[in-house]
């Protein structure tokens, strides 16, 4: 597997190595986050001197089915330490979905300085690299966030619906079972209420595990992306693109890849995905 | 029976008083902490695939071997490195359901997942937890149906 900076990518600056995490640990500009799907995996040992972002208390509105806002994220921000200059590197389990998915919250807030470590959490723990239970306190910052701006890398519902109308093209990242309409969820996973199963019409079927190479964890080349997603499936970076999946945290994944790995110069993450669509009224669906 | 043998029963009221989730968390983790392998001398590597949990994304595997006295040791295997709450609850379930009679094990319900890791629990994590309780409970109901058939013989 060539390394990160052999890959072509369209941004190559948005992915960094293991090893530049490891020479970074405490540099005082870059601050490592761990996000992860099992709650329990930060506390059982990470990456020394990174923070924990949870997805779901940090990231999520503990009410309504949205983002925090600016007033939550300029108090997460403060919390872990990260001023406007602060570079942030996400790491995390399952092949980093949760790390691109905070990674998109923290766009959607404007904060470019950002980075995903490439492999995940897996690859640091498989280089036998250290891991610590030690959790670092970083002081307080005074970070002052712009509004939330959706505009740019969010899709909601009426959006997705005029993007059917106008022919546009969408992913669909979930496995061929939830894409069929066989299951209404991921395989091992519990169902979380979609009524009716399928994909959006015309929406193509990349699951978001093509965009890895599974003996590494790493991502796939500029090259074998570009064969997946563009010569195989006929996506066009210069078409506005929607991926969507059940929540948004498979598709998040995906997006990092259409956006910054081959530059995709309009791409868009439905979160709502599959547990909005199969349950609105009166939505066209395929099977 | 509820919530199954005694000592499961007054594991899960001792959880029942840890609200903190940060304590929980820590609480597990000891747990997993203490896992020990299946001992060679019961299984080795590649584990037997009739040995493993479906559905669980750890990679765990389970094996009961009958005591003397009838009542079941379980030993436990878990692959990924990652798989922390399978390790927590391996220990948990050898602890409370090892020297238990398998008709008492049999009636352990897979709820008792989410009794212990409450909010400690993920999405994905959850059914393959649940997944590893359905295995110890197969695995209790097949030494039931030797240990009948045995009667029967007798």
């Amino acid at each position: 597997m060539k390394p990160t900076e052999a890959r072509t990518y369209a941004d190559p600056e948005v992915l960094v190595a293991t090893s530049w995490v490891a020479t970074n640990l405490e540099n005082p500009k870059v601050r490592i986050i761990e996000s992860n799907e099992d709650t329990l995996l930060y506390s059982s040992g990470h990456i020394p001197a990174a923070v924990h972002v949870d997805w779901t208390s940090d990231l999520n509105d503990s009410v309504r089915r949205d983002y925090i806002r600016k007033a939550g994220f300029e108090s997460l921000m403060s919390r872990i330490g990260v001023t406007p200059d602060t570079t942030v590197v996400f790491y995390g389990d399952k092949n980093n979905w949760w790390a691109c998915y905070a990674f998109w919250v923290f766009q959607l807030f404007g904060h470019t300085r950002a980075k995903v470590m490439d492999g995940g959490r897996v690859k640091w723990e498989r280089e036998r690299r250290m891991l610590t239970r030690e959790v670092r306190q970083y002081p307080e910052t005074q970070y002052k966030a712009q509004e939330r701006n959706d505009s740019l890398n969010r899709a909601f519902r009426d959006e997705v619906l005029k993007h059917i109308d106008r022919k546009l093209p969408l992913v669909d990242v979930r496995s061929i079972d939830e894409y069929t309409g066989k299951r209404l969820h991921m395989p091992d996973y519990p169902n979380e209420g979609a009524l009716r199963g399928g994909h959006i019409p015309a929406a193509k079927h990349i699951p978001w595990s093509r965009a890895i190479n599974p003996e590494t964890g790493a991502f796939r080349s500029a090259d074998e992306l570009r064969q997946i997603y563009m010569d195989e499936n006929g996506l066009n970076p210069d078409e506005n693109t929607i991926a969507y999946c059940r929540i948004g945290e498979r598709s998040s994944h995906t997006w990092f890849v259409l956006k910054y790995l081959l530059g995709f110069k309009n791409v868009k993450n439905y979160d709502g995905s599959w547990t909005e669509w199969g349950n609105l009224v009166d939505v066209p669906i395929e099977k | 029976m509820r919530d199954g043998p005694e000592r499961l029963r007054e594991f899960l009221e001792t959880m029942v008083m840890v609200s903190d989730e940060t304590e929980r968390a820590s609480v597990l983790i000891s747990y997993a902490d203490r896992f020990k392998e299946v001992p060679p001398d019961i299984a080795r590597r590649p584990f037997p695939e009739d040995h493993r949990v479906p559905f669980c994304e750890s990679e765990a595997f389970v094996w009961a071997v009958p005591n003397p006295d009838g009542s079941l040791k379980f030993y436990f295997a878990v692959e990924n490195p990652s798989g922390v709450s399978a390790k927590a609850l391996a220990v948990i379930l050898d602890k409370t359901l090892s020297g238990t009679r398998p008709e008492q094990v049999a009636t352990v319900s897979p709820d008792i997942v989410e009794k212990i890791f409450r909010q400690n629990i993920s999405m994905g994590k959850g059914m393959g937890l649940m997944s590893m309780v359905q295995a110890v409970q197969r695995l209790a109901l097949r030494a039931c149906a030797r240990s009948s058939l045995f009667q029967d013989l007798a």
